[in-house]
């Protein structure tokens, strides 16, 4: 299963609309710093208003995406937690303390706009 | 009264599998959505302990419904290798494998009754509850 990355202007936006397992997840982490690479995006939104379950794996994987985007000098913001999955991520002990967060999609492009300055 | 169903843990996939089932029965138990998040993410947790630690092994659902309280026990067992020192495991942030480490003692936290027993070279079962509030 590969998840749709859609480019718009000078960003990337991703909408996780399927259940995440390993395999899509490290897929995606692939996927979205190749087509960093090829569009030059500048700014990347990845909305997971739709997911119902992170775990500590998808927590790793979701963090090091914007860590190494944050390395090829693009910025990326998560968008949409679910209260229920923000409640369970913190008792796990996972607190995701760098990663760039914003309520929903229309705040993480306002997010990016302001950092970028474009 | 109670009924059981299992996910054997074997590939990747069966870790969606296992979280999967858990989370349907979590939802017909009536648990709200946080606990189901709660269950579900626990599940994916120890399911992915046992393909990464033990290779193979087997997560059970069981539900528990008797005239005062519903719930929900997981119970993850595997033939793998065990675990030397289960303190050091049940310690935030210990990790082998490179992962983050919220492992078990993020499970625990989870769920409202945590059980461990692990044996070096033989294996290890956990056995977890999770109550209807």
């Amino acid at each position: 299963m590969r998840i749709p990355i859609l480019k718009l202007h000078n960003y990337l936006l991703i909408s996780i609309q399927t259940e995440l397992d390993d395999q899509t997840a490290i897929q995606f982490q692939e996927d979205l710093l190749k087509q960093i690479h090829i569009t030059e995006a500048t700014g990347v939104v990845i909305d997971l208003t739709s997911v119902e379950v992170i775990d500590s794996f998808i927590a790793k994987v979701l963090g090091d995406v914007v860590s190494m985007s944050d390395l090829m000098g693009a910025k990326v913001v998560l968008t949409g937690i679910q209260p229920a999955v923000a409640m369970t991520l913190i008792e796990l002990g996972i607190h995701m303390r760098n990663v760039p967060t914003a309520l929903d999609l229309e705040q993480g492009l306002m997010k990016l706009h302001q950092e970028l300055g474009e | 009264m109670s009924s059981q169903s299992c996910v054997t843990i074997h590939k990747e996939w069966d870790i969606v599998a296992a979280r999967q089932m858990g989370r349907e029965i979590a939802k017909q138990l009536g648990f709200g959505t946080v606990d189901q998040a709660r269950i579900t993410t626990a599940i994916s947790e120890l399911a992915r302990n046992i393909y990464l630690y033990a290779g193979e092994g087997k997560v059970y659902f069981e539900v528990i419904e008797s005239l005062d309280k519903k719930g929900i026990t997981i119970v993850a067992t595997d033939t793998g290798p065990g675990i030397k020192d289960l303190s050091l495991v049940m310690e935030d942030g210990y990790t082998t494998s490179g992962g983050l480490g919220a492992g078990l003692p993020g499970v625990r936290r989870l769920m409202d009754e945590f059980d461990i027993e692990s044996e070096t070279g033989k294996g290890t079962k956990i056995v977890t509850t999770k109550w209807v509030r």
